[in-house]
């Protein structure tokens, strides 16, 4: 699904954002990418959704070869992914259900189903009394449901998350993070970096920390740790 | 299509001010653009009217038969660069001396016989109405051996040559630098309509939009905004050919198809203009 096989990255600056990193996330897997801010959690995730492309090694993404794939893939690369961050991403002006029909839109999806598909995705984040509501009138955890919403509504086999509560109050956050174990008992990979342990610790999911760009533990290969280290 | 232009038009709404302002700019580049066009349009005119008057006037030898001028003229007639050749006999051109030389009335009165030669007066057709190409006509009708001189003003038409060439030259430099001047401006207006919306544009391409689609009701837009700032600077330029025609001088204004084409240019400014700022958007982003 998810595959990193020695993977590097340098800054355009100079120095590695990424060194030498390789794991493999399987289909219906949820898995966190914890670390500090700027060990590297979102370059991980911008290889993922194409939006980088490696130094040196390989990314593979649900069939897709990352390091050669032509540009005019990475859309369709992207449909088959959702991606959620911390700060929603969501368009102003345009009402919770113009948000999601959007995602839609943009693939070309057929008008005549997107309203009800659009109404379906609502009603799984619990926000389809608020379909008309614009951003600006929404909480951050009913704006980041939205967002989440957005992402599911093309049914992507993964789901990117990038510090999706990381703007959220500790109820917000709760909620969200309970939606999102929902979506992988329905079958959805989840890949969520986050730097929040206490979320960590709730869950028995797998478990990548990076540090300065170097994968240090990953529950899924390394042994059990009791104690997980600071962040 | 349906989605493109409601996006487009999405534009309009959400950002009405900086949309205007696109219009507005653009109406007004085109304007002056279209005002130098009248310029320009108003002296080709008036160097056509002088080049009405070029003509070639070949005089006959006193009794040459009229048969042969007869020939003569059917075969001028026939010449490429010929649209019209008329025989004047020697009466017509008293009679036309007369009226037109008021002058010398007295003097043509009592002309006991008439000096005037017959002659055959050429015009060309447009576009052969330059020194080389009257030359040439009056180079071969000096050839029949009847034709006893040809006069086609020389130093006259030459420097109606070098007229027509500077105004086309200063057209051409001037009008060019109007357009660049004009697509740059243009060009800038609709980066800002780009920049405004490089968040969305952003987000389109996470959810999966191919820069097809991204670049699409941008370039309707383009067009669009182009289409209506070229049709307010046609209005513009109609009322100021009215205003000058009123208070200056007798004008014109430009041809049905010139005007469409400005209207066009600035869909077409409008168009590349944005093509080159969100081809340029989406390569960076």
């Amino acid at each position: 699904m998810i595959k990193f096989s020695n993977v590097f990255k340098a800054f355009p600056k100079g120095g590695l954002a990424l060194k030498d990193i390789s794991f493999h996330i399987a289909k219906g897997e949820f898995a966190f990418l914890t670390g500090h801010s700027g060990a590297g959690k979102s370059t991980v995730m911008k290889l993922i959704y194409a939006d980088e492309r490696p130094t040196s090694g390989e990314v593979r993404v649900s069939g897709y070869n990352v390091n050669e794939m032509r540009p005019r893939d990475v859309p369709l690369l992207r449909r088959k992914l959702g991606i959620v961050f911390q700060d929603f991403r969501l368009l102003e002006d345009r009402t919770a259900e113009e948000n999601v029909a959007f995602a839609l839109e943009v693939t070309g999806a057929r008008s005549s189903t997107i309203a009800a598909r659009v109404m379906r995705v609502l009603t799984q984040v619990g926000l389809a009394a608020k379909a008309q509501a614009y951003p600006r009138e929404l909480s951050g955890g009913e704006q980041q449901r939205v967002a989440i919403a957005r992402a599911l509504v093309n049914e992507p086999t993964v789901l990117l998350a990038d510090e999706p509560t990381g703007n959220l109050d500790e109820r917000a956050t709760r909620g969200v993070f309970q939606l999102l174990r929902d979506i992988n008992a329905s079958g959805t990979a989840v890949v969520m970096a986050t730097h929040d342990l206490d979320i960590v610790r709730q869950a028995p999911y797998r478990v990548i920390e990076l540090q300065e760009g170097a994968l240090v533990y990953d529950s899924a290969v390394d042994e059990p740790r009791d104690q997980m280290a600071t962040p | 299509m349906n989605l493109t232009f409601r996006e487009a038009m999405l534009t309009f709404k959400r950002a009405p001010l900086l949309s205007a302002l696109s219009v507005t700019t653009i109406a007004f580049s085109l304007f002056v653009l279209g005002l130098f066009g009248l310029v320009v349009v108003n002296l080709q005119d008036a160097l056509h009217s002088v080049e009405e008057r070029v003509e070639i006037v070949a005089y006959i030898l006193p009794g040459t038969p009229i048969e042969a001028t007869a020939q003569a003229l059917k075969d001028v007639e026939a010449f490429p660069e010929v649209q019209t050749a008329m025989y004047v006999s020697e009466e017509e051109a008293l009679t036309r001396a007369r009226a037109e030389l008021v002058e010398f009335r007295d003097v043509l009165r009592e002309l006991e016989r008439n000096p005037l030669p017959a002659s055959i007066e050429v015009k060309l057709k447009p576009g052969f109405r330059d020194a080389d190409h009257v030359a040439a006509v009056a180079e071969r009708m000096s050839g029949f051996g009847f034709i006893d001189d040809v006069r086609f003003g020389r130093d006259w038409v030459e420097r109606l040559d070098r007229l027509r060439q500077l105004a086309a030259a200063v057209g051409i430099v001037v009008g060019a630098a109007f357009a660049v001047v004009a697509i740059i401006i243009i060009g800038t207006t609709i980066r800002m309509a780009v920049l405004q919306r490089g968040r969305e544009i952003a987000i389109m391409r996470l959810v999966g939009a191919t820069d097809g689609f991204v670049r699409r009701p941008f370039l309707l837009q383009g067009a669009i905004k182009g289409l209506l700032g070229g049709a307010v600077a046609l209005g513009l330029s109609f009322a100021a050919y009215l205003l000058i025609n009123r208070y200056l001088l007798q004008s014109s204004f430009f041809t049905q198809e010139e005007a469409l084409a400005i209207v066009a240019f600035g869909a077409i400014i409008g168009l590349l203009g944005s093509a080159t700022s969100v081809g340029r958007h989406l390569k960076r982003v």
